[in-house]
């Protein structure tokens, strides 16, 4: 028997289950020509997918596109296509990313060619590079542009003031816009119905995410996170598919706590559990796996992490409301994670080092993304201050693999790795 | 008195990096505070009519050795915050008893936290400004946000602001953004008599010394300019887009016109010009300083544009309202605003045959020969060519 063969890797109900609605939802966006189905180009964080679908229009999303084509290895050409075209290399490369898709026939993963937009739904929630980013697509497809501002919570707080601006937005700009491009008239029980669908997913979604508390972990919460988050950050908010899938995917995680199991990674399930880490910031898309590896390979579960509320913060509470529908779409983009004030991300971190009983906090600093960056050196600082526990800095890029050091990354981690046990064992003594 | 005298009093206010004219007033009497400000804008009639003397911080320039911003910041991120953590770390703004933070760009928009984490006893505030430009949207919620500001300055300084007071400042700030039309005009018709960086240093003084003074100064820096006779050079005119927050270091202005472009429009400091035209002294003074924002107000890449058609379109008016020959657009390193917008701009420009090029700079920008030849070279071939 040969020992070095790699035992296949089974893959759970979920995971075929996300692949499958995946797969169809690029093939619904690839046959607009056929299914007269007309389209948004919406952001991640600050999404209205309910709203989206209620008007029966599909969603696009440039970020989703931008990390598929980082992790399939095509986003370095695309981002030096853009740079060619004189978009600077300084800035947010899912932008270049996506300006040099189109150069490349806008193809979708499926190798059918991406529908232009009927509309740009830009909802400019914790992100200003969104707001140019979308002058920038509309300056290519010409199309109709819809915008969505989205107040900063500077002070920590939502302002009735801000959920006003938000709301009347909503309902005298965005709405009437959908109406007249969708043709269909606004229906608030459609939009209701999505809703109370979208808080039945959630609160599967943070069962599943806080599963992290058990000590040993049954999921790892950033790198295995951005898969569990998937469907509810993307097309599928709001739809019974979203609904099944977190329905599988706690009863999944259910029975890995029940079998004592830790979490599954590309290689099989996570034999030891050695390092708890929360991270702050997005992963690298152009070399996730290899990424991954360096964290599994070592024993580190990530049990918290904040790039998995980018696209909504529903472990400190909040859920989609069909009762109160716009306010609660307003209220979901205001508390989106980066939308969220400097204090508050670091209570967020200390509170996850602290319930989730991490072994410290690591900060994966993104070149492209100053929304996430400016700021974190002064966070790791903090939540070290308040938590005693140690934190660590590495610096890699969203789809750009020039930002990618897979040596330093690595030297980085171990050296982390090894202060965390030095701390344990001063701690032992 | 003449303009190098008037010059040298504003070199000395910019080289000033205690702020000691804010320091000196603030020191004239026991109830008085400094509001301090970053780019782009924030409503200072409102700072002003609380008996408050805001100061405009725009980072630390070429002089500020950084040491203690740099452990703030990745290597990707812009100057200006470092520099601005270092003037804040090294006690240079100690005087400041607020901090405001404009809606410019994340990075802008983070520092404001991080001001709430260093210095938890002093006012912060985020100014957020709409980027709908509808009345009854855009401007009902700036009219909320600017009473939010106007409550803190009350908290802050024990007493109320009264509609009259605004108005009686918003009249100041007119006389203000009239004369800095004047200089503008003035420069644009004959800028040989006004050089680039003069008009740079004049304007900045206006960020650290009370209004009234500048006023003053401004209005002796047109009779000593008027008055004097200065040679004209066979430069070509230019505007420069894409310095709106980071500042460029003074030598690369120089080095500008140096080679041969006058700069006939800019936007350096826009906290000076951002309103277009006078402010209503009368009625409701936060719906009337709404009502400038939403549609009287300079644009630049840290607002949405409503319409394709209308991207670019301030700066094409800028460039025939001036009879600019070319655009340079000079935008910091890493400074998303106007990186990003940049190619939409330079698209704009050769739609209308308007020569430009680009190039990037710090704050702390040291080598200028690039520059000088980049710049000497583009007047060279609109002379030649254009």
């Amino acid at each position: 028997m040969n020992t070095n063969e790699k035992p296949e890797i089974v893959k759970e109900s979920s995971m075929l289950r996300q692949k499958e609605m995946i797969a169809n939802n690029y093939d619904l966006l690839t046959s607009t020509r056929e299914n007269g189905k007309k389209v948004a180009a919406t952001f991640v964080p600050g999404n209205l997918n309910e709203l989206i679908m209620s008007f029966g229009m599909l969603n696009n999303l440039p970020e989703i596109n931008a990390i598929g084509n980082g992790m399939r290895k095509k986003s370095g050409m695309m981002i030096m296509d853009a740079e060619r075209r004189g978009h600077s290399e300084d800035v947010c490369t899912y932008v270049k990313a996506d300006i040099g898709q189109m150069s490349k026939g806008n193809m979708a993963p499926n190798g059918k060619p991406m529908p232009a937009p009927d509309l740009l739904l830009l909802s400019y929630t914790g992100c200003f590079t969104f707001m140019k980013w979308f002058e920038l697509l509309r300056h290519e497809y010409g199309c109709e542009t819809a915008m969505l501002h989205v107040p900063y919570t500077g002070d920590g707080v939502i302002t009735d003031n801000m959920r006003d601006y938000v709301v009347k937005q909503l309902k005298e700009e965005v709405i009437p816009k959908m109406e007249r491009i969708s043709g269909v008239k606004f229906d608030i029980d459609r939009l209701r119905e999505n809703l109370r669908r979208s808080a039945e997913a959630e609160d599967n979604l943070v069962w599943v995410l806080e599963s992290a508390k058990h000590v040993r972990s049954p999921i790892d919460a950033y790198f295995g996170g951005v898969y569990y988050i998937g469907p509810i950050f993307s097309a599928f908010r709001g739809t019974q598919d979203a609904v099944d899938y977190y329905r599988i995917l706690r009863g999944e995680i259910e029975s890995r706590i029940d079998e004592g199991l830790g979490p599954i990674t590309p290689e099989g399930d996570m034999p030891e559990e050695k390092y708890r880490l929360v991270v702050e910031g997005p992963p690298n898309w152009t070399n996730f796996r290899e990424f991954w590896k360096m964290f599994y390979d070592d024993g580190a579960v990530v049990v918290a992490s904040t790039y998995t509320k980018v696209g909504g913060v529903y472990d400190l509470g909040f859920r989609h409301d069909p009762e109160r529908p716009l306010e609660s779409l307003a209220e979901y983009c205001l508390g989106c994670y980066t939308n969220r004030n400097l204090p508050n991300r670091v209570e967020m971190l200390e509170q996850y080092v602290n319930d989730y009983q991490a072994d410290g906090l690591l900060i994966n600093s993104i070149k492209s993304c100053n929304s996430f960056s400016a700021g974190q050196l002064l966070m790791m600082q903090e939540v070290e201050k308040r938590t005693g526990k140690p934190a660590a800095f590495i610096e890699t890029d969203l789809v750009d693999p020039r930002y990618f050091s897979a040596a330093n990354v690595k030297n980085r981690l171990e050296s982390y790795f090894q202060m965390i046990d030095q701390k344990r064992s001063a701690q032992a003594a | 008195m003449g303009t190098s005298e008037i010059i040298d009093q504003c070199t000395a206010l910019f080289e000033d990096l205690s702020f000691g004219a804010a320091r000196r007033w603030k020191a004239a009497g026991p109830d008085r505070r400094v509001i301090g400000y970053m780019p782009v804008y924030v409503p200072e009639e409102i700072i002003h009519a609380a008996g408050m003397m805001p100061v405009g911080i725009v980072g630390g320039g070429d002089q500020l050795e950084v040491i203690h911003g740099d452990a703030y910041y990745q290597s990707y991120i812009c100057r200006i915050p470092r520099s601005t953590i270092e003037l804040g770390i090294t006690k240079r703004l100690d005087f400041l008893d607020g901090m405001l933070f404009p809606s410019i760009c994340d990075v802008i928009r983070n520092l404001s936290g991080m001001w709430k984490m260093l210095y938890p006893d002093t006012y912060v505030r985020y100014f957020d400004v709409p980027q709908n430009y509808v009345d009854d949207i855009g401007g009902d919620y700036y009219c909320q946000e600017l009473n939010e500001l106007r409550e803190g300055l009350e908290k802050l300084g024990g007493k109320q602001i009264t509609d009259e007071a605004i108005n009686e400042s918003i009249t100041v700030y007119n006389k203000r953004r009239s004369l800095v039309r004047e200089v503008y005009e003035f420069r644009s018709q004959t800028p040989w008599r006004a050089p680039a960086v003069e008009v740079y240093l004049l304007m900045r003084a206006g960020l650290v010394i009370p209004v009234e003074e500048h006023i003053a100064m401004m209005r002796d820096y047109l009779n000593a300019a008027e008055a004097e006779d200065r040679p004209m050079r066979d430069n070509c005119r230019v505007v420069i887009n894409g310095s709106f927050c980071e500042q460029p270091p003074l030598n690369l202005i120089k080095s500008i016109e140096m080679a041969g472009c006058y700069i006939v429009d800019d936007d350096y400091m826009l906290a000076n010009r951002w309103l277009l035209e006078d402010v209503d002294d009368g009625g409701d003074p936060i719906r009337n300083l709404a009502d400038a924002f939403l549609h009287h107000s300079a644009d630049t890449a840290a607002k949405y544009c409503t319409k394709k058609e209308e991207v670019g379109m301030f700066l094409l008016e800028s460039v025939k309202k001036t009879k600019a020959e070319g655009v340079i657009f000079a935008a910091p390193s890493f400074c998303d605003p106007a990186l990003l917008e940049r190619p939409m701009l330079a698209d704009r420009m050769t739609e209308h045959n308007i020569p430009h090029i680009s190039f990037k700079y710090a704050e702390n920008s040291g080598q200028m020969q690039p520059i000088r030849e980049q710049a000497g070279t583009f007047a060279d071939s609109i002379k030649l060519w254009s």
